[in-house]
């Protein structure tokens, strides 16, 4: 299906299922998703509200257990949270009782104290927040809370990072600057990425390769790869033509 | 009569006025107008009554210049805010760190929460005489009293403020790997404290009320001891006031510094911004 992705398996994903128990009885969120996400690819996962594209992630993950099938990451079972592989949450995770660069230093704790500063000053210019290390959240714009997030995710230098709606919660405007800028971090950085989003024009924006899910019970509709490089001219004429094809996956009209 | 008169028309027309006065000059008017016609019923219901019980403002003014002068009040409050101090930092010492645990482990909360809920209601008044039985009549069971009177609302509010804790923070803390004390240094401590902040708050203004209740009847020394004491020795209301008097600016004072902790960096994303 998805063959001319290059790179060597990273995250696979073999017949996952997922029941929720609910008063009416078993609930199917996910049903039989198989997936292979490679090595240093940016993968979204894009459908609409509640079709399971979170929760796939949150198993992928290690919060929640599969009701069926496996997780395998470089061959190893999932089987909880692991710092290797760091999740940068939807709703804002970085704690709001530490400044700035405590939440960068976070999983850090075990290196030596003059490594980890290198490491987290290095971070934090990384993602443009010179100058606020001693700030509070509190103290931010939402744009920048997400980005500190996304620094104390780099810092570890995780493997895989796991991102669920990260921008959902910012300004159009903001949203397109983070895209830019989670394109240049991924860029240099090259670590394997899984995004969720419901927005089709975000999954577009960024993937290699987008899977498309249909709504409860999660079932994969297709894996589309998208084969443009970045910088990717929205107006060009095989955007429109991936986005497309996603509307028609997704069952949306085109026209408003 | 026509003085306080006087002073209550003042009073209104102070209050009235000050709409178009500025915003600082209104935080000290409208307060003071209030203060003032409060007073000046006070004084007319006073100096109204046949045969005189309750003593005017100005007798009770006069009460607590001597009670200044002849250092008894300052030896009673020292003695009232001692007992507060140490029963409040016992019961903090101990409720934080049994209100963290209960709070954060699911079977500690199901084995102890309901033992929590059914001593909670229980009014600290209502042990004065297990309390005298234990610690005799002396600082002993005035402590006691204090510390469960602060305890349960520590508990209460430590063990509300740690099941509060957001999802996304503890699955943070679990991706970073941290486990055991580093979790709670990190992530159950301090986002629980804006919350045990406001319930050592809750706790003080309690420990404040009980400690007068206590030193009427377990002790002889303090504030509590000294409106008692007053009302025994002869009818003196006006040191019944004068106490009552003190009693309240001090609650305040109490209060306004336990508030100065809501100020810090650490806590304030806790707290409405008003």
């Amino acid at each position: 299906m998805s063959s001319d992705a290059p790179g060597r398996s990273k995250v696979v994903i073999s017949s996952v299922s997922k029941d929720f128990s609910t008063r009416k009885g078993a609930l199917s969120v996910l049903q039989e998703v198989s997936l292979d996400v490679r090595e240093g690819e940016f993968m979204c996962l894009l459908g609409p509200s509640g079709c399971g594209k979170s929760t796939l992630l949150n198993i992928v993950g290690g919060f929640e257990r599969p009701t069926s099938g496996r997780v395998t990451i470089d061959g190893e079972e999932v089987t909880g949270p692991d710092p290797r592989r760091v999740f940068v949450f939807q709703e804002y995770g970085i704690f709001p009782w530490a400044s700035v660069w405590d939440n960068v230093a976070l999983g850090l704790r075990k290196r030596d104290a003059r490594e980890r500063s290198r490491i987290v000053q290095a971070t934090i210019d990384l993602v443009g927040l010179t100058g606020f290390e001693k700030s509070y959240p509190f103290e931010l714009s939402g744009g920048m809370k997400q980005r500190v997030e996304v620094a104390r995710a780099l810092a570890v230098s995780p493997d895989v990072i796991y991102m669920d709606e990260p921008f959902g919660a910012l300004d159009s405007l903001t949203r397109l600057t983070m895209r830019a800028e989670l394109i240049r971090i991924w860029q240099s950085e090259r670590k394997t990425i899984m995004f969720v989003t419901h927005d089709v024009d975000e999954s577009l924006q960024l993937a290699d390769r987008i899977v498309v899910f249909t709504s409860r019970p999660g079932r994969i509709a297709e894996v589309v790869t998208v084969g443009m490089s970045h910088p990717r001219e929205l107006g060009s004429p095989e955007y429109a033509a991936v986005k497309n094809r996603l509307y028609d996956l997704l069952g949306v009209r085109h026209t408003v | 009569m026509i003085i306080p008169l006087l002073l209550i028309v003042l009073g209104v027309v102070l209050f009235v006025q000050s709409r178009r006065w500025p915003a600082a000059v209104q935080n000290v008017v409208l307060p003071g107008s209030v203060a003032l016609v409060v007073l000046c019923l006070w004084h007319i219901g006073a100096a109204a009554q046949e045969r005189p019980i309750l003593p005017t403002p100005k007798l009770v003014a006069v009460a607590l210049v001597n009670l200044v002068a002849d250092g008894t009040l300052w030896r009673y409050v020292i003695a009232s805010v001692f007992r507060v101090s140490v029963g409040f930092v016992l019961a903090a010492a101990v409720g934080i760190p049994f209100g963290l645990v209960v709070g954060w482990s699911t079977r500690a909360f199901t084995a102890f929460n309901p033992l929590v809920q059914g001593l909670r209601p229980i009014s600290p008044i209502a042990w004065i005489p297990i309390a005298i039985l234990l610690f005799g009549i002396g600082d002993g069971s005035a402590v006691f009293l204090i510390f469960l009177a602060s305890f349960f609302p520590i508990v209460v509010g430590t063990m509300a403020a740690v099941r509060n804790i957001s999802l996304v923070h503890v699955r943070s803390a679990q991706n970073f790997g941290l486990h055991g004390m580093e979790l709670f240094r990190h992530v159950v401590f301090p986002a629980s404290l804006p919350q045990i902040i406001t319930s050592l708050r809750i706790a003080l203004g309690v420990a404040w009320l009980v400690v007068v209740a206590a030193e009427m009847i377990a002790v002889n020394s303090g504030l509590g001891y000294m409106i008692i004491d007053a009302r025994n020795q002869g009818m003196r209301y006006d040191l019944v006031v004068a106490g009552m008097l003190v009693i309240g600016a001090i609650g305040i004072v109490l209060d306004l510094g336990i508030r100065r902790l809501e100020t810090f960096d650490e806590v304030r994303w806790g707290y409405a911004k008003r």
